[in-house]
């Protein structure tokens, strides 16, 4: 059977097209198809990238030992290629993925925004096509260029990326507005989420909070041990490379290089992902009143994303080590969690087909 | 609401709104002049080695070490300042769970509120005044501020709930 809590005050925060009901769905599907964009970003693009660049830095050099400098002008322009080809696909991720965690979070304020219920459902939809448009936008950078443009650096595609960039912060200021409403005048705009101390929303709350805490120790870590020794030894094998006498030594430096930003990439990568997966797992923490699941696959998601949440990142950071297997069995928890993403989206999905068809559980 | 709540939540969206307007100016008026000087130096260290010009391809290595010391950390300060605040405003919402007195909650609140702050701002700074240990001091000090704060509550929300 499946099972929701409190079915008469749960139907009253989520109702049919409520702003609360599009930040969630919205903010949910937003976060599946980043973590879904990232992981064939990582299995199809990023490795191969990292190829093409470790590549173009030998030939660049070798074109500095024959002095060959038309060479490594042309080599510079396709490594800025490779190196924009990456950014914009890691920022497109990133901001998908962030703005779907800022719609569940506006979803859980709801309550505390003093607005009209028209006011906050155009704001939610403004809200979730900035938050589409943002890292649409981001992502065309790299095809479109400068394509058209009346600018000398910014292109079209930046263009939509900070006008939607602009609309969510319009937004939030708005919300912001609301909120300061409701500090004056202490009136709940809406029904607050119903108390539930569900085994899921107990589990996701405390493995979400003890996953950021890891994810801000190893920051700290990071930061300690390896941070500054990084941007030193940057600027070493740089030297090492353009002072090479022999094409070996200069493949050696290049190598050095790639290693270099393989071990800067995983150690940002596993400790941004390791919070933001504990953040996640906050919030989905709040919307398990409406995944319409039975218990035991609530129980078999909520797991199933946690597994995912520490999986992925400790295995980016074994990446080093360990190579491809380390980065298979990290791409494998990142499907898991996109798995269990969508499980809850289902429920959620069920819920709403089931409330909008009168139903009571 | 109590006190706690309302300083993480205001704090919260405070912060995130300043993150994000951070960002779009950066965005605009910094990030994409900072990447052409970031590559452009990079690719005419290149370019003065393959001419033997060593003196001239030092100067134009250090300039590239440099925007990419400033690069990394203004993404950086911009990416935490969100970050942060999002995990304000959730740790808002839940904040009566955290199991202990309103007071001790409210400093929390506080600890969390000022190290998010602190912590990109020092950062920030740090492009200013590269090396310097004052600042690279605020930094540690402010981030330990937050795990410190981060772990009081993980050990709030483990506490037996003595109130409902």
């Amino acid at each position: 059977m499946a099972t929701v809590a409190e079915p008469s005050l749960i139907h009253s925060t989520f109702a049919r097209m409520s702003a609360r009901r599009l930040l969630v769905l919205g903010g949910i599907a937003l976060v599946a198809a980043g973590m879904l964009f990232g992981d064939v970003f990582a299995v199809f693009i990023l490795h191969q990238n990292a190829g093409g660049q470790g590549a173009a830095l030998i030939a660049a050099s070798q074109a500095v030992a024959a002095g060959d400098e038309a060479t490594v002008t042309r080599i510079f322009a396709s490594l800025g290629s490779l190196l924009e080809d990456r950014g914009t696909k890691v920022d497109a991720h990133v901001h998908m993925i962030g703005a779907g965690y800022l719609a569940l979070l506006l979803a859980l304020v709801q309550p505390f925004i003093v607005l009209g219920a028209r006011t906050k459902k155009i704001l939610a939809a403004l809200f979730i096509a900035g938050g589409t448009l943002l890292p649409i936008g981001i992502f065309l950078i790299h095809y479109v260029g400068l394509t058209y443009s009346p600018f000398a650096v910014i292109g079209w595609a930046s263009i939509l990326a900070d006008s939607a960039g602009a609309l969510l912060i319009i937004v939030f200021a708005v919300e912001a507005w609301g909120f300061r409403c409701y500090i004056r005048t202490r009136q709940l705009a809406e029904p607050t989420l119903p108390e539930d101390n569900s085994w899921e929303r107990r589990i996701l709350l405390s493995g979400g909070t003890l996953l950021i805490l890891l994810g801000f120790l190893h920051g700290a870590w990071y930061a300690a041990f390896h941070l500054y020794e990084h941007e030193d030894r940057e600027e070493t094998i740089i030297k090492a490379l353009l002072d090479s006498p022999t094409t070996a030594v200069s493949a050696n430096a290049a190598n050095d290089y790639g290693r270099l930003a393989a071990e800067k990439a995983v150690a940002i990568a596993a400790h941004s992902h390791i919070i933001e997966f504990g953040l996640l797992a906050m919030l989905l923490s709040f919307v398990q009143p409406y995944v319409f699941l039975t218990p035991n696959w609530k129980r078999r998601w909520t797991m199933a994303l946690l597994a995912g949440s520490i999986v992925l990142p400790v295995f980016v950071q074994l990446e080093v080590k360990l190579g491809l297997i380390a980065g298979g069995i990290a791409d494998g928890g990142g499907l898991l969690l996109i798995v269990a993403l969508f499980g809850m989206l289902v429920g959620i999905l069920r819920y709403t087909g089931n409330l909008d068809a009168g139903g009571t559980r | 609401m109590t006190g706690s709540q309302r300083l993480l939540i205001f704090g919260g969206m405070a912060l995130a709104v300043f993150g994000m307007l951070y960002g779009l100016h950066y965005a605009v008026f910094v990030e994409h002049q900072i990447l052409d000087r970031m590559g452009g130096s990079l690719e005419q260290s290149f370019e003065l080695a393959a001419r033997r010009n060593w003196e001239a391809f030092e100067t134009a290595l250090v300039t590239y070490v440099d925007t990419k010391y400033d690069y990394v950390r203004q993404v950086d300060a911009h990416s935490h300042w969100i970050g942060l605040a999002m995990l304000m405003l959730v740790l808002g919402v839940l904040f009566e769970r955290v199991n202990f007195s309103e007071s001790m909650r409210q400093a929390i609140a506080l600890s969390l509120l000022v190290g998010s702050t602190v912590f990109p701002l020092s950062v920030i700074l740090q492009t200013y005044h590269h090396g310097a240990m004052a600042l690279q001091a605020l930094a540690v000090a402010s981030s330990g501020l937050v795990i410190v704060a981060m772990a009081a509550i993980a050990w709030g929300f483990a506490r037996p709930r003595t109130t409902e």
